[in-house]
């Protein structure tokens, strides 16, 4: 069985600056809706109480809230969970009030209202806590884009690492706008998937370029152009079968994951698809205006082409 | 393997596709292992009792084995195995009937005081995995709270407080040094974590300056001036401070270990993390209110006079009423001890407490330190009371214990007192560490809470279960599907993978949580990515014309490069988290980076592994069953071939 039967190399790079224009879009998009809408951080991050009640039948969310808001509690979150049966409640922190003291009453009041109620989980952070959590996770991005910028500057060039980097952080800019633009939940697990999906995204990235270098090895006529066209096309169907492959696993996440991995899973569902875009129609394009000609890749030739120990005899796929 | 080497100089096709045998027997041997440590998972886990001892001072030894076991005879109940370690015993049995049983007849036999335990028994479960599997030191993955239930507190030890405390004493103790040495001084007062001694006279100063200098190491003099007055101001040395921070954190969790023991959890983990915290995690227990309650109480100690009439010694000795203004409290070996209830000292007045000997009789000692203000009252008090009793006591959840009630030689200036005679090295160890550990030396916060409950545990095993398992057979159908037999051993490779990942976790004992189940089938999805690579290129290598067998081998070979690079950059990213991750990043980064690591493994080493051998052999290789090459030509499409 084969889905690419492509006779000719695809001009990408023709259609480079539509492309680049369709991500510039989108990512100012995303901007825009980070900005304007903002992140709905969990309370990982916001700090605050988190209790997840379950009934043995469908739950109202409208009388949770009522009842909660009778115990003089302010700005109150009341929300399916998972199923309609369970309820998810998030309480900002409260002064003067420990959280065991604020989940126990709120417990109770739900329990004298309906016995059924039970309290599957709760959570507790600290506003010290989830600043620090915040910072971290920064950090960790710094760490994540220094390294790999370090990691292809050395094993290809500036040009690349920096075609890399701006292609795959804009896939991360990319998944933040969703989360801003759905109000989805972004909580640890999702800061997790957003920095793997960015090691992993790269990946693509460092296989083209792969053959990239490997073809202006090998085609000494081609021009820039037609090399990078080239490159992309016949690594093109390892690209999707590779992205098919790994969003299987994502989309088994999705179905049988249940709610505490929905959202890390559509996380790597939008970074997957977006990296698949970045990767062949955005990075190979920064690196093409960037300049990137065979005199960078190619060094004089000291040792004989093929030999073990030549820096340059990369990888070809 | 190298990266390009072989471009159009292909080696012999009979060397090419073969291993040496060392290479199949690494392959085989990393096999087994795998299997082995992967082996406890399966076996499931069966209900146990835990038995372990509830003060530092009780040792488990064959002498409690044999009182269980023969308790467990004589009420009939058959354990299926009894496991003695050096910190508890673990009963297992059959089923969850006989356990709860098996527990109660354990309480009575071994808790002949049930308002003073002297084991922890609890509830636990254990894995059912045979004793050889035990004795290799395989055991099953080991389960983060979100998959099993229980709850997970972060403590903030408030260490300026702890700093402020020590500060304090030190001024206390300047002031009585000063006294001593007869300095006069026209004021000493703490200024927040500074204490400002006042002078008059340039001279005084510099004598309380060399005598600072001398006796309080711990501190560091500074001159200054506040208006007519000549100020020494003596803030804490850097040094000094760390080491109260440090001693204030293992204090209190000491504490923590000695007040959780009582909640009856099988194993509870307390950790410090970072400078200023501990981590308390408590499988299983769902009461957060009453670990809550536990975790928050203070204990204090108080040191009293024992009451030495007739009447007492009788009521110590029967159940006669005590004495007016006398209490009765139990020494720890079950001796009953008279004392006043006037109170001498609090443990307020108690800056530290160290296991070491005697300097004349070389016995076992516990050296006590007291504040300025102890010092002083203990002084008067063993001057009035030489050839008496004392007893320090120790109160917690109101009850109280005579930790050790010694006779007062003689009078005892200075703060610094020694315990001894009748003790022995462990006794007292234990001793100072009871003394130490009987309060907080700092008050704690609870800056995070989780509660999971046992049934949520459970749906989360299942849930990251049933995404692992649909993602491997998805992704597996679909290589066999698309790639033929190369799909298949891409995915017998994918399976290894697995396997030496579980094997890997179980092997580290990490903790496995649901976003590392996650991470899991994450890193499935992309260890395929390397098998693609390699069996992409081995289709091209066809398409372009290529003999099979060098198609095969140039494909292994030019994958190889490619696979390496993209590996690393996941890793990096894989690595970020795990140096800032917390929590469940943390748990996701772990099996992560772990799972690169067999993958490079599994995908590359072990599945060329399997291609060698199916296909390296037969010399006269026709066509390798890798799906449709396609050739735009339109020549032989559709090469199929087994």
């Amino acid at each position: 069985m084969e889905f690419f039967k492509i006779r000719r190399d695809i001009p990408f790079m023709r259609h480079a600056l539509v492309f680049n224009v369709v991500s510039l879009l989108t990512f100012v998009a995303a901007v825009f809706f980070l900005f304007s809408r903002g992140l709905h951080l969990s309370v990982e991050f916001t700090g605050g109480t988190l209790m997840e009640v379950s009934y043995n039948h469908p739950a109202d969310v409208n009388l949770v809230r009522n009842q909660i808001a009778g115990l003089g509690f302010t700005d109150v979150q009341v929300q399916n969970f998972g199923s309609t049966r369970d309820v998810l409640i998030r309480m900002p922190v409260v002064k003067g009030q420990t959280s065991a003291q604020q989940s126990e009453q709120v417990l109770k009041a739900l329990k004298a209202a309906d016995p059924t109620a039970e309290l599957r989980r709760t959570e507790f952070v600290g506003p010290q806590v989830g600043d620090e959590l915040a910072i971290d996770g920064l950090k960790a991005l710094a760490f994540v884009v220094i390294g790999i910028m370090l990691y292809l500057a050395i094993r290809f060039e500036w040009k690349f690492a920096v075609a890399a980097i701006i292609a795959n952080l804009h896939d991360v800019i990319i998944i933040l706008g969703f989360f801003a633009f759905f109000q989805w939940e972004f909580s640890l697990p999702v800061l997790a998937a957003v920095l793997a999906v960015l090691g992993y995204s790269v990946n693509e990235s460092v296989v083209i370029f792969d053959r990239i270098r490997e073809n202006f090895r090998r085609f000494r006529k081609m021009d820039t152009t037609e090399i990078i066209d080239n490159a992309i096309t016949s690594t093109i169907s390892r690209t999707i079968i590779t992205h098919g492959s790994t969003q299987l696993m994502v989309l088994s996440m999705l179905i049988f994951g249940g709610a505490t991995l929905h959202y890390f899973a559509l996380a790597l569902t939008i970074g997957i698809l977006f990296g698949i875009y970045s990767s062949v129609f955005v990075a190979a394009a920064i690196a093409m205006w960037l300049g990137i000609r065979r005199e960078d890749l190619i060094k004089a030739p000291v040792k004989p082409e093929g030999s073990p120990d030549d820096p340059n005899s990369g990888a070809v796929v | 393997m190298q990266a390009g080497a072989g471009l159009g100089a292909d080696p012999s096709p009979r060397a090419m596709n073969r291993y040496p045998l060392w290479k199949y027997a690494i392959l085989v041997v990393a096999l087994l292992l795998g299997s082995l440590y992967t082996l406890p998972n399966f076996f499931g886990e069966a209900p146990a009792v835990q038995i372990s001892p509830a003060k530092a001072a009780m040792r488990l030894d064959a002498a409690t084995q044999a009182r269980v076991e023969q308790a467990l005879a004589g009420a009939g109940l058959k354990p299926s195995a009894i496991t003695l370690e050096p910190n508890s015993l673990k009963v297992r049995f059959e089923d969850t009937d006989t356990q709860l049983k098996a527990k109660d007849t354990l309480s009575q036999a071994l808790i002949s005081d049930p308002s003073d335990p002297s084991f922890v028994i609890a509830l636990n479960l254990i894995s059912r995995s045979p004793a050889w599997l035990s004795a290799l030191n395989a055991a099953p993955m080991y389960l983060g709270l979100d998959l099993r239930g229980g709850v997970h507190f972060m403590l903030q030890v408030d260490m300026p407080a702890a700093q402020t405390k020590r500060v304090e004493a030190l001024a206390g103790d300047i002031r009585s040094a000063l006294r001593e040495k007869n300095i006069r001084h026209a004021g000493i007062a703490r200024q927040g974590d500074r204490i400002d001694i006042r002078f008059r006279d340039e001279a005084v100063l510099g004598a309380a300056e060399n005598l600072l200098k001398d006796q309080f190491a711990d501190l560091l003099p500074v001159r200054g001036k506040d208006g007519a007055d000549l100020l020494l101001s003596a803030t804490l040395q850097p040094v000094a401070a760390k080491r109260v921070q440090e001693q204030a954190l293992k204090q209190n969790i000491t504490t923590l270990h000695n007040r959780i023991n009582e909640l009856g959890v099988a194993e509870p983990v307390i950790q410090q993390q970072g400078a200023d915290r501990i981590v308390v995690q408590l499988p299983g227990v769902q009461d957060t209110a009453k670990a809550k309650d536990i975790l928050g109480r203070t204990a204090t100690l108080e040191i009293r006079l024992v009451e030495d009439s007739a009447e007492a010694r009788a009521a110590e000795l029967s159940n006669a009423p005590v004495p007016f203004g006398t209490e009765r409290y139990l020494e720890r070996n079950g001796q009953a001890v008279v004392v006043k209830k006037q109170v001498i000292l609090t443990g307020e007045n108690l800056t530290d407490a160290q296991p070491g000997f005697d300097n004349q009789t070389q016995e076992a000692a516990v050296h006590l330190t007291l504040d300025a203000k102890g010092a002083r009252i203990f002084k008067d008090v063993t001057r009035e009371n030489v050839g008496k009793r004392m007893a320090i006591l120790l109160f917690e959840k109101g009850k109280g214990e005579v930790v050790t009630a010694p006779v007062i030689r003689s009078e005892i200036g200075g703060g610094r007192v020694q315990i001894s005679g009748r003790m022995s090295t462990v006794e007292a160890n234990d001793v100072a560490l009871l003394l130490r550990a009987g309060s907080l030396a700092a008050p704690m916060e609870i800056i995070e809470e989780r509660t999971i409950g046992p049934s949520l545990g459970a749906e989360n095993i299942a849930k990251g279960f049933d995404s692992v398992t649909w993602g491997f057979v998805a992704v597996a159908a679909f290589m066999c599907f698309y790639y033929m037999l190369f799909g298949v051993f891409s995915s017998i490779a994918l399976g290894v993978n697995l396997l030496l990942l579980v094997a890997m976790l179980s092997m580290l004992q990490a903790t496995l949580t649901l976003p590392g189940m996650a991470a899991m089938a994450l890193v499935l999805g992309m260890a395929i990515d390397a098998n693609v690579l390699i069996n992409e290129r081995v289709r091209e290598e066809l398409r372009n014309g290529a003999a099979p067998q060098s198609a095969i081998h140039a494909g292994y070979d030019r994958a190889w490069a490619t696979i390496l690079d993209s590996n690393v950059t996941t890793l990096i990213a894989g690595l970020a988290l795990l140096a800032f991750g917390s929590g469940p990043v943390r748990g996701f980064a772990v099996v992560h980076c772990l799972g690169i690591l067999t993958s490079m493994f599994s995908a590359v080493f072990f599945s060329r592994g399997l291609v060698n051998l199916w296909y390296g052999r037969q010399k006269k290789l026709k066509g390798v069953s890798i799906g449709t090459v396609w050739r735009p030509e339109g020549t032989g499409a559709g090469q199929k071939s087994a």
